[in-house]
């Protein structure tokens, strides 16, 4: 016994099981608390006093999900998936022995149940759930690679019926009370306080021990395997689960397979089947990736792991932001949202006010979806006071400057502020692509000066890339991760140079891409291999909506700064030839790599075959893939090497939440670990023979392939 | 080798869907009028049958339970003839014949039936089930998609246009009509009576003759919605990504028609010529099955007929008339292209998109349209090909005695 459960037999003969996990600020599933359930619902089972079981939380929530820091090392380990599947059932004997226990269990569920604490509800034969917004039932497991491995495959779809199962189990979509009642995940919903209360009752009402899949003659609700709706539901199902993962996600595909074989056999049988897609995944890399990096890594950058030490919590309470355009308006948005008073700068008044009338608009669709009211809109919009005032910005904690990416104007807008705002302002840049160092020289206080790098659009990119000059103090980085955490966005912190870590790194992929077209690749072919490979969208389609002009002129003042040539390379000499002579400069002048009919779906431009002629022979697919994604790994790798980026956690959020790296990898630096850094090193180097010296491993890379030492551990 | 011959031939009208009129007819019923006329009209004594052999791809509910044997039974014939159905999707009546043809060329049978029955407006289509679509792990890691998407995405990477199918089909419309006119098929088909000794079809029921391209035009792509939002194009594509994005040219005007239908071929040896009484209409040269790239599933007739022709020593040229199934438009396209074969030597009496698609029972109507006209054109050779679910193709090439 492991004291995570305390057990209390009542008067009417409940045995009332508490699980209360020791020193913990909420319950999860471990391994001493499956062996304490076990143990304590066979006691009671053998207990001639005891009449019922009643199962509740002696914390807020019921149980928030499974511990996954056993499971996210399993693969490092070496698990093999026939451990994992035993893994798993044994979580699937204890639940079925309790649910097949001869007495009545009931689930006094009085707050959110996630995953494995869910799948011990379902094992129950009576739910009650507390009739409270946070007390919400669902499966997360399939996002980060996994999929529920104790009953959860089986007993829902026998539950509710397989369209909502797959609503669950695959889409991962949280049931509020309502909901779960309506569905009939659960039967009775009832005021917190009543939960415990209530199914004491029922066991001692109704106190029925036999489940639905338990009693003859039970049929899956909505229909078996042969009924039209089914096949529909599968037939779609699967076909959509190919276009959502592009077969990239082992997890998804085994869960609609352990829902399907688990349905079409005996119950107990469909237990092992989902033990055995468990295992398959707990033993594969991408399961450790998705742990790792969506769930523990990105927790950890939440709670501000990088926050330096001994500095006093801060809080922004007047936030500046200089510059009222895409960006400007997109941060003053998020900020108010949580209650900081935002200045909006412009250089004009009705610039200021389109940069608040941005958040008008995001807050009238969020009114029209029922997700705001007009009184939290009147109230955020009121935070808002859009000038062109420099004096509006005394009193500020942060000022944030996001005007045209120039040096000059930068200088010349920093010092007006710095004129106006307390000694202590931190000063931060939203720049994207001039090197923080360079910019904080105008700065009188160069220390407090910072990079905070926003993505686009701001209320949607859930990453914020900070940027740290040389001169830059730990209370600047203390206090700018406070302000991030504060409008609930993901931080990495990296060290300065050009294009930092992510819009560096991501322009390696876009220039790839372009660089294949010029080699003569299919572009329908450049664009899908970009997207089965997991990327969001495609290089060109990227290109053309930030704009080949953006490229261009970056590309250009990059040269012009390092004194280099321009075009320097074949993707340059695309882009060049896309602007000056085309005059197809992106998506925002009506034409770029594709053509955007008015009404109709944007379309690669057919002019393309013409202005770089396609080859009679065409690359593999997968050869396309991997080009792709190892140009942005071996670019991240450099970072690591030139001390942009310090920790391998920083490089692998920010390049998954930054800009839609595939999170099945993990990151990029998790790719190149899950590849095996001397394999990838193999790769470059072929790739080098192949398609030119950008592929190049430096002696640092080579020597880390050489040790064998990965990113990680 | 023994050589295998074709002694006659029988099919029923096609009936147009639930409202058709072979609706009520059952398919155990259709069955046995098709096999009790071949029978009859050849005064044959059943005796002589090694097997019957019939298509059925879903054989299910009321065709289901070997429909084959119960139908021999039911239409009366002699208790020692065996019978087997076969699914080979929308070549199985083809394939029926095929072996039979087999059995008789081994030397093991002398004479049997292949043909073939799909009343859809009774049993539709996938009720059968099957883990093709429906099985996670098979639907996906075979990319499947539903055959209107492949026949999309045939016309997409050969340029296929709208007008282009739609023109096909404004051709196979007017040349099915035509031939009806003219009473082409009038040798093949039997009326299907009813209870009472009424005929209920004695044509095929879904012809359209003053079909136009404007008409053709109004019609709606069938399975863009599919594509779209099932997510079917995205399937397609991973397997084709040279491919932007599929074009749906094919509707219900261009595409092969759901209808009721059954059909039997009456094959046998030189030898049971003889002891039958009866003078063989044609000889089977060859005929072959070969397995095609499953996601655009539509593409076997072409590598089916040059295992065929190879297998009899031919070449395409040898060939005096082509029946390729109009399973959709695209598909006759393109292989027309990949076979240098004109439009006048293919399908010249129409097809499926004017006359309709009995699944199980089309190989065998198609193999007796092509030998009925080459009778009337007074032509040596022909070749019968079809399309077929999940990737494949069979062709069977006769030659006339």
């Amino acid at each position: 016994m492991n004291n995570t459960i305390q057990y209390v037999v009542d008067q009417d003969g409940i045995a009332l099981l508490t699980i209360d996990l020791p020193g913990m600020p909420m319950n999860v599933l471990t391994p001493e608390l499956m062996e304490d359930l076990s143990v304590l619902t066979q006691r009671a089972a053998a207990d001639e006093a005891v009449k019922g079981i009643v199962i509740t939380s002696g914390k807020k929530a019921f149980i928030a999900g499974a511990d996954i820091k056993d499971m996210v090392t399993a693969y490092d380990r070496g698990v093999s998936p026939k451990e994992a599947a035993e893994f798993s059932y044994g979580l699937n004997k204890t639940l079925r022995g309790m649910e097949t226990c001869g007495k009545p269990v009931a689930a006094a569920i009085n707050g959110l149940a996630l995953g494995g604490g869910l799948e011990v509800c379902l094992a129950c034969h009576y739910r009650v759930l507390a009739n409270d917004t946070g007390a919400v039932l669902g499966f997360p497991e399939v996002n980060i690679g996994l999929l529920p491995g104790a009953g959860g495959t089986q007993r829902t779809p026998r539950l509710v019926g397989f369209r909502n199962a797959a609503t669950m189990v695959l889409q991962c979509r949280n049931q509020r009370p309502e909901q779960a009642l309506e569905m009939g995940l659960v039967h009775e919903l009832a005021p917190v306080a009543e939960v415990v209360e209530r199914a004491r009752r029922w066991v001692l009402e109704k106190g029925e021990f036999e489940q639905p899949w338990d009693k003859k003659g039970f049929k899956v609700p909505g229909g078996g395997m042969m009924h039209p709706g089914t096949v529909q539901t599968f037939m779609v199902g699967n076909a959509l689960l190919s276009k959502n993962t592009k077969h990239n996600y082992p997890a998804p595909i085994a869960a609609q397979s352990a829902i399907f074989e688990g349905c079409t056999t005996s119950f107990d049988a469909g237990l092992k089947i989902e033990s055995q897609y468990f295992g398959s995944l707990l033993a594969g890399p991408v399961a450790r990736n998705m742990m790792r990096s969506l769930f523990v890594n990105k927790g950890k950058a939440d709670k501000l792991a990088r926050r330096p030490e001994g500095i006093e919590k801060s809080k922004v309470r007047k936030l500046g932001i200089l510059g009222a355009g895409m960006m400007g308006a997109g941060i003053a948005y998020v900020s108010a949202k949580v209650g900081i008073e935002v200045i909006l700068l412009d250089t004009s008044q009705e610039n200021a006010e389109r940069g608040k009338a941005y958040s008008e608009g995001l807050l009238k669709k969020a009114m029209e979806r029922g997700r705001s009211t007009e009184e939290k809109a009147a109230a955020l919009l009121g935070l808002i006071t859009p000038t062109t005032s420099y004096h509006d910005l005394q009193g500020c904690d942060l000022i944030i400057e996001a005007v045209f990416e120039s040096k000059a104007l930068k200088a010349d807008v920093t010092a007006k502020t710095e004129a106006v705002v307390p000694e202590t302002c931190i000063f931060a840049s939203n720049t994207s692509t001039l090197p923080i160092t360079g910019l904080a020289e105008a700065s009188e206080r160069p220390e407090q000066f910072i990079g905070l790098h926003f993505f686009s659009p701001v209320d949607k990119m859930p990453l914020v890339e900070i940027i740290l000059g040389e001169k830059t103090n730990d209370e600047a980085i203390a206090r700018s991760l406070d302000y991030i955490q504060q409008i609930r966005k993901t931080p990495i912190v990296v060290n300065d140079s050009r294009g930092f870590y992510t819009s560096r790194v991501f322009s390696t992929f876009t220039a790839e891409g372009i660089t294949m077209l010029a080699e003569g690749v299919k572009p329908a072919l450049i664009e899908n291999a970009a997207k089965m490979a997991g990327m969001p969208v495609g290089p060109l389609a990227v290109t053309d909506e930030v704009t080949l002009e953006l490229a261009y002129k970056i590309g250009k003042e990059t040269a012009a700064a390092l004194g280099q040539e321009f075009p320097a390379d074949a993707s340059q000499r695309v882009i060049q030839k896309m602007v000056e002579d085309l005059e197809r400069k992106g998506k925002r002048f009506g034409k770029g790599f594709y053509d955007y009919p008015e009404g109709a779906t944007k379309h690669l431009w057919p002019g393309l075959a013409e202005q770089f002629p396609v080859s009679a022979e065409q690359p593999g697919l997968k050869e396309l893939q991997k080009r792709l994604l190892t140009i942005q790994a071996l670019e991240t790798a450099r970072c690591v090497e030139e001390g942009v980026v310090t920790h391998p956690e920083d490089g692998d959020i920010g390049s998954i939440f930054g800009w839609g790296f595939p999170p099945y990898t993990g990151g990029t630096l998790s790719y190149i670990d899950t590849v095996g850094i001397r394999e990838f090193v193999a790769e470059c180097d072929r790739m080098t023979e192949t398609y030119g010296k950008r592929f190049m491993v430096s002696p640092w890379l080579r020597e880390r392939a050489g040790n064998n030492q990965p990113f990680y551990g | 080798m023994t050589e295998a011959f074709i002694y006659d031939h029988v099919r029923s009208p096609r009936g147009r869907g639930k409202q058709g009129s072979l609706n009520p007819i059952t398919p155990m019923d259709l069955t046995t009028q098709v096999l009790s006329a071949l029978r009859d009209r050849n005064e044959l004594d059943t005796s002589i049958l090694d097997d019957v052999i019939l298509g059925c791809v879903t054989p299910v509910g009321e065709q289901g339970a070997n429909i084959a044997r119960v139908a021999a039974i039911n239409a009366k014939y002699a208790e020692c003839v065996p019978g087997k159905q076969i699914n080979r999707f929308c070549a199985s009546a083809l394939e029926a014949v095929n072996s039979a043809a087999s059995q008789v060329m081994s030397g093991l049978s002398q004479a049997a039936i292949g043909g073939g029955v799909e009343c859809m407006s009774r049993v539709p289509m996938g009720s059968d089930g099957g883990a093709m679509a429906i099985d996670p792990q098979t639907a996906y890691n075979s990319y499947f998609v539903p055959q209107g998407i492949g026949a999309d995405l045939i016309a997409t990477l050969h340029g296929f246009s709208r007008n282009d199918v739609d023109s096909y089909a404004v051709t196979s419309q007017q040349r099915a009509a035509d031939a009806w006119k003219n009473g082409y098929f009038n040798r093949s088909v039997i009326p299907i009576f009813d209870h009472v000794g009424e005929v209920v079809l004695d044509h095929d029921e879904t012809v359209r003759g003053d079909a136009s391209l404007e008409s053709l035009g109004n019609l709606k792509p069938a399975f863009a919605m599919m594509g779209d939002q099932a997510g079917f194009d995205d399937v397609a594509i991973q397997k084709y990504p040279e491919v932007e994005a599929i074009n749906h040219v094919h509707t219900a005007g261009n595409s092969s028609g759901i209808v009721d239908g059954a059909a039997a071929v009456l094959i046998g040896s030189a030898e049971a010529g003889k002891i039958m009484g009866l003078e063989p209409r044609a000889r089977i040269r060859s005929f072959a099955s070969i397995g095609s790239e499953p996601t655009i599933m539509l593409t076997g007739p072409a590598p089916a007929s040059l295992k065929a022709l190879k297998l009899a020593g031919m070449k395409t040229t040898d060939i005096d008339l082509y029946e390729l199934n109009e399973a959709f438009a695209s598909v006759v396209l393109l292989y027309m292209q990949l076979l240098d074969i004109s439009h006048d030597k293919i399908n010249v009496n129409g097809g499926a998109i004017a006359m309709g698609h009995p699944l199980g029972a089309t190989g065998a109507v198609v193999l007796g349209t092509l030998l009925d006209e080459m009778e009337r054109r007074d032509l040596s050779t022909g070749l019968v090909t079809l399309c077929i679910g999940a990737g494949m193709g069979t062709a069977t090439i006769i030659e006339r005695v």
